[in-house]
């Protein structure tokens, strides 16, 4: 897993345009720890105006200005939500630091390992390489929004059905790219579903029961 | 990650002209955001274009196929038009990447695409195409997955593009627009090898932009396919690979393309292995005849002399694969 801390210097309290609170329990989370450490390492390292940064990288004259910012209005899972992003702010960190949609994961934050997949515009894509801000208008769904109540989506429950995760921390990542292989319809053999999900590193090795579980959801197998 | 401001360009006058006053270019993001977060790159505007009209396929009239510089890896990997008349291509990006990046990345994007060199993502390390003149930590060091051909001694670092592999192969041309007009450069002169200068990595323009890369139309009946060697089957980079088409009439070989991946500074045409199969008969002591000479002006370093046998039995393999013979 990656300690590399959020790209995004406004505080996880900051900058919605509604009501939305993160987490209800007033106990600190294990979540709410780690962002609060980063940010405030952050402010003792740069003290920098307009939200802390957690890098403490910038050029000298950024020291003085405020990171650019934009405004987004993007639907996730269904709900339309405008919130104001550092610039540099990827969709996992969206997802995950401001808006509490905690199922995407990072495990490489480069592209490499599939844990944060999720579908903008229906498409499976790297959201830790997706920037926030060039999302304005798009559909983003993540593992959250693919149940439909309490029924589960069949991939899903094809994963439980099949056994398909040991400790689960690529399963939403595996879960969300079998959405889109599916729907590419590359499923015409459990060949081309491994090579068509080989974009979602399993450290616990779970490959045989994941390409089962796909083919369940794509064949009825 | 250095703040940057962000614009959108909805037309290409627009994009131009954030381009000429020193924006940044993104496509699929997927290179740029990356070494972004590496510090390796740190543009203060990007540009975004994902809203051109740059997203087309379409056939020449010459008879080639010209792929607009948005189009995504994934759409150009299925489109009709490419499967069947150039397989090397369809199968270079399929084995490109993941699924999720070819959905995001850009044929554009995919020939800007910067090596993979470990030094020149560690900006705590010497490097000549990150920082010029302070030196080039691979050449004596861990230097296994890089370049045994173009190489100097300032870099030694591969391309690490697929499908830039057969566009070399098929000879395809790039289409540039910049404030003073189109043009369009060779595949061939497109992407630069170091020099003194592995910063210099394109014949780009300060501004210009890609707007298509342009396959020639070649004689048919026209075999092609991708071949790519790595250290794990599914998604990796190569450290051999062998693009190769021929067109074969009346039991002769009338035309070979054929270039190499994962072992040149830039993607390797084999010319020297062209010409020993055109004129020729099929049959696999002519593949082990011509693949002798895939490594030619080879200069392998400390860790990588194994590319050299195993270019050769690359191509050699492709050949076999694609000219027939058992
Ligand atoms: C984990 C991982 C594995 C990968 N494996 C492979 C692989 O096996 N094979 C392979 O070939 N590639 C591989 N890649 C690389 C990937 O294919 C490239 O990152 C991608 O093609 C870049 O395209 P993009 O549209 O995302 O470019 P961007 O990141 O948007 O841009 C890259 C560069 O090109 C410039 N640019 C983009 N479009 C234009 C244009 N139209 N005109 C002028 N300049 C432009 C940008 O300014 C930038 O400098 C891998 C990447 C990752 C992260
Ligand atoms: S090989 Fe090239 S990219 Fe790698 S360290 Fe040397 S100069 Fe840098
Ligand atoms: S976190 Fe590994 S691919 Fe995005
Ligand atoms: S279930 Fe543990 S990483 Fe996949």
């Amino acid at each position: 897993m990656s300690i590399e801390p959020p790209e995004s210097t406004v505080s996880p309290s900051e900058g919605y345009s509604e009501g939305y609170s993160e987490g209800s329990s007033s106990a600190p989370s294990r979540r709410t720890f780690i962002a609060t450490t980063a940010v405030g390492s952050a402010v003792v390292a740069g003290g920098l105006i307009g939200g802390p940064s957690v890098f403490g990288v910038e050029p000298a004259d950024a020291a003085t200005q405020a990171p650019p910012t934009s405004s987004v209005s993007v639907t996730v899972n269904g709900e339309r939500r405008t919130v104001t992003v550092d610039n540099r702010t990827s969709l996992l960190d969206l997802l995950r630091e401001r808006m509490g949609l905690t199922g995407s994961k990072k495990g490489c934050n480069a592209g490499a390992c599939g844990a944060c997949t999720v579908l903008v515009d229906g498409q499976r894509v790297n959201s830790c390489l997706t920037l926030a801000v060039r999302l304005d208008g798009a559909e983003v769904t993540t593992i959250e929004g693919l149940a439909k109540g309490e029924r589960l989506h069949p991939l899903q429950q094809a994963f439980i059905d099949q056994d398909a995760f040991q400790c689960g921390f690529c399963t939403s990542g595996q879960i969300m790219s079998g959405v889109g292989c599916i729907k590419e319809g590359h499923t015409g053999s459990p060949e081309e579903i491994r090579e068509f999900m080989s974009g979602n590193i399993c450290r616990c090795g779970c490959y045989v029961k994941i390409v089962r579980a796909v083919e369940q959801t794509a064949h009825g197998k | 990650m250095h703040p940057f401001s962000y614009t959108r360009a909805t037309d290409t006058r627009q994009a131009l002209h954030a381009g000429r006053d020193g924006g940044r270019y993104i496509a699929g993001g997927t290179t740029l955001v990356d070494l972004m977060r590496e510090t390796v790159e740190r543009p203060r505007t990007l540009v975004d274009i994902s809203a051109l009209p740059l997203r087309e396929i379409m056939v020449t009239r010459r008879g080639g196929l010209r792929i607009g510089a948005l189009v995504r890896m994934s759409e150009a990997a299925a489109h009709r038009g490419v499967r069947a008349l150039y397989p090397v291509i369809s199968q270079a990006l399929e084995l490109s990447a993941s699924a999720q990046l070819r959905n995001m990345a850009t044929i554009g994007g995919n020939i800007m695409q910067r090596t993979r060199c470990t030094y020149f993502r560690d900006v705590t390390a010497a490097c000549n195409k990150r920082e010029p003149g302070s030196g080039c930590a691979a050449l004596h060091g861990v230097n296994r997955t890089h370049a045994i051909l173009g190489t100097s001694d300032d870099c030694v670092a591969t391309h690490p593009s697929d499908v830039a592999v057969a566009f070399a192969a098929l000879e395809a041309s790039v289409h540039l627009m910049g404030a003073d007009g189109e043009r369009t450069v060779p595949f061939a002169d497109f992407l630069l090898k170091p020099g003194s200068t592995p910063n210099r990595e394109q014949a780009l323009r300060p501004g210009e932009l890609i707007t298509a890369v342009e396959l020639p139309a070649l004689p048919r009946p026209l075999r092609s396919g991708y071949l790519k060697v790595r250290d794990r089957q599914s998604y990796e980079f190569a450290l051999t690979s062998a693009a190769v088409a021929l067109h074969i009439r009346h039991g002769v070989i009338r035309e070979a393309k054929v270039a190499a991946g994962g072992v040149g500074t830039v993607p390797w045409k084999l010319t020297a292995v062209e010409r020993q199969l055109i004129g020729r008969r099929p049959s696999d002591a002519l593949w082990t005849k011509a693949a002798e000479h895939a490594a030619d002006g080879a200069r392998p370093l400390q860790h990588n002399r194994f590319k050299v046998e195993l270019l050769k039995r690359t191509v050699e393999r492709q050949l076999r694969i694609v000219g027939g013979g058992k």
